[in-house]
């Protein structure tokens, strides 16, 4: 067994998503990722479970990793009861403790995500917010959320939304005492310092290129390269 | 016979606690279909007469960003510890998740403790340490759309409306879309499991609707998390829901009902898209399908105000839906902010008709 194999094997998810895969596919065959992507989930299962460090680290530096979307129908259909949505869960994991994510173009995505996701929960105490949802950079949410975002203080009072206001409800601000004992945990569970690890991985890749200018980037690049 | 299907059917069942619920908001609810949750607690307390909290302390439960994997599996536990907490000391022990991510991720979580209690050690004293708080894990776990599943007899008695077409008489034919990580994780979580999740079809079908069974039913709407928040992956997302549309054109539904709040604003958002990239329109008079959530349909046919539950935030306008059935609305008042307040319209799209 190798170092990769007894780091995947220290994640109780990994222990409890893989147990002696058969190879039979069908995981491949109900997961949408393997529609669209060039992506065979049950390839995945094979590397992993051969435990070799060469293959395995192949793995964690390549594209195939970051193309599930994580909706776990593979889970039920796994005649094993094995799930391999939750073995790429800790593969992801580990390419980006090792550094590995920043080798693929959309395993450099890590950094927006952290960017955008991470710092939305720690600034306002929600994943998602109108505010963060520019229409520019959503241009697929149409005509209709730019109404709603240019009216949200006269249109979300009349959905009973309390946007930006102190007390419960929808939109509400999240007062600083909740976000406060938020960041509290983030610091003393080490996400703080897993996203100074998405940081650091990322910069050293960026080199001299602007920060703006490489965020951009890996927010729109694609090569083209991984379709079916 | 009967008794056999019955006794298979029983096996099919969860337990849905009967009242006082802890309710958790869901970030994407709240930021797309706001209405819809202030609709769910009008329905349990107004129309049920249920006990639900709606606590200001709340947060996120980090799930968008732990399956983003930005966010620690320890962090997330931790996170999910403080709301069951703040749960705790309001003293309500069944927890209802307005989000299908949060509702698949406390069952992930609480099932993890389980078979690994130095974790839940670990989370107890890390929240100890870091807020002082001590929690109590749920009795009761249930998406909102359990408790209106549980409850949809007595609200059929409430209803001014029924789901039918008062042209026609006919059952208005209706999508229902399951959130995947309602039942596809831990089965035993969903009403009718993963293989008959029923929570939505038994909605339908009790207030007087036909449910289509269309090729692709079970197909994830094409969120992806990563594959959708990161603009270059956006092809997957579109690519997916638009598999779903060409699966259930050909039974020309009356309208989308979905328990997720994800899944709502992608079906609805990329028919505009797909309408404006390639002028196709997947319903024959060129208005699209009306995508809503279950407390939009539920609140519907209870007879509140669409305008005030947030119909008009769809891109898919469901005024005709609304004509179908026979609900009365104010056509002036559709897009008129808080007390009456006048607003410019919103721009058109350039081929979905509304």
């Amino acid at each position: 067994m190798g170092n990769l194999t007894t780091l995947l094997l220290q994640d109780v998810r990994f222990r409890e998503a893989l147990n002696a895969c058969m190879n039979c596919g069908v995981c491949t065959a109900i997961c949408p990722s393997a529609e669209f992507y060039n992506y065979d989930p049950r390839k995945i299962c094979d590397i992993v479970q051969r435990e070799e460090d060469v293959e395995i680290e192949k793995l964690l530096r390549s594209e195939t990793i970051w193309y599930c979307g994580e909706c776990m129908s593979c889970a039920t259909r796994c005649p094993r009861g094995n799930t391999p949505g939750l073995v790429i869960i800790v593969l992801r994991k580990i390419a980006q403790q090792l550094g590995y994510f920043v080798d693929s173009e959309k395993g450099r995505q890590q950094l927006i995500l952290k960017q955008v996701i991470g710092g939305c929960i720690l600034k306002r105490g929600y994943c998602v917010h109108p505010d963060m949802v520019i229409p520019e950079l959503h241009p697929e949410q149409g005509p209709i959320w730019k109404w709603y975002r240019d009216n949200i203080k006269d249109i979300a009072p009349k959905f009973g939304a309390n946007y930006k206001g102190n007390g419960p409800g929808a939109l509400r601000h999240i007062a600083e005492k909740n976000l406060k004992e938020i960041r509290a945990i983030f610091e003393a569970t080490n996400a703080i310092d897993f996203h100074h690890i998405i940081d650091r991985f990322s910069d050293e890749k960026r080199g001299t290129t602007p920060k703006d200018i490489y965020l951009k980037n890996i927010y729109t690049a694609n090569n083209n390269t991984h379709n079916r | 016979m009967k008794s056999i299907k019955k006794r298979f059917w029983n096996e099919y069942q969860k337990e849905i606690a009967n009242d006082r619920f802890f309710y958790g908001r869901s970030c994407i609810r709240q930021t797309f279909f706001p209405g819809s949750e202030t609709t769910l607690l009008k329905i349990m307390r107004d129309a049920l007469g249920k006990d639900i909290s709606d606590n200001a302390d709340t947060h996120t439960c980090t799930g968008i960003g732990y399956h983003s994997d930005i966010i620690p599996l320890e962090t997330t536990m931790a996170v999910v510890a403080r709301l069951f907490a703040i749960m705790t000391e309001q003293g309500y022990e069944n927890y209802a998740a307005s989000c299908i991510t949060s509702f698949g991720l406390y069952n992930e979580i609480i099932e993890t403790w389980k078979h690994e209690p130095e974790m839940l050690r670990k989370t107890r004293e890390v929240l100890k340490k870091t807020t002082g708080k001590e929690f109590q894990i749920p009795k009761n776990i249930a998406h909102p759309s359990d408790i209106i599943y549980k409850f949809r007899m007595e609200l059929k008695e409430k209803m001014k409306y029924q789901l039918v077409n008062r042209f026609t008489g006919k059952p208005l034919r209706v999508v229902e879309h399951i959130g995947c990580h309602y039942a596809k994780m831990f089965p035993e979580t969903g009403v009718g499991k993963a293989e008959f999740p029923y929570v939505l079809a038994g909605m339908i079908e009790s207030w007087g609707g036909e449910v289509i069974d269309y090729p692709e039913r079970r197909h994830c709407c094409g969120f992806g998390f990563r594959q959708y928040l990161v603009q270059a992956n956006r092809g997957f997302s579109i690519a997916n829901t638009k598999k779903k549309f060409e699966s259930m054109e050909p039974y020309e539904p009356d309208f989308i009902v979905c328990n997720c709040p994800g899944c709502p604003m992608f079906l609805d958002k990329w028919q505009y898209t797909i309408a404006e990239l390639e002028n196709k329109v997947y319903d024959k008079e060129g208005y699209g399908i009306p995508v809503l959530t279950y407390e939009e349909m539920t609140g519907m046919l209870l007879g509140y105000n669409p305008w005030e539950m947030g119909l008009q935030i769809h891109q898919v306008q469901s005024d005709r839906l609304l004509n179908k059935i026979g609900i009365p609305f104010d056509k002036d008042d559709k897009y008129r902010g808080i007390n009456g307040k006048i607003l410019p319209n919103p721009n058109k799209p350039n081929v979905l008709k509304v």
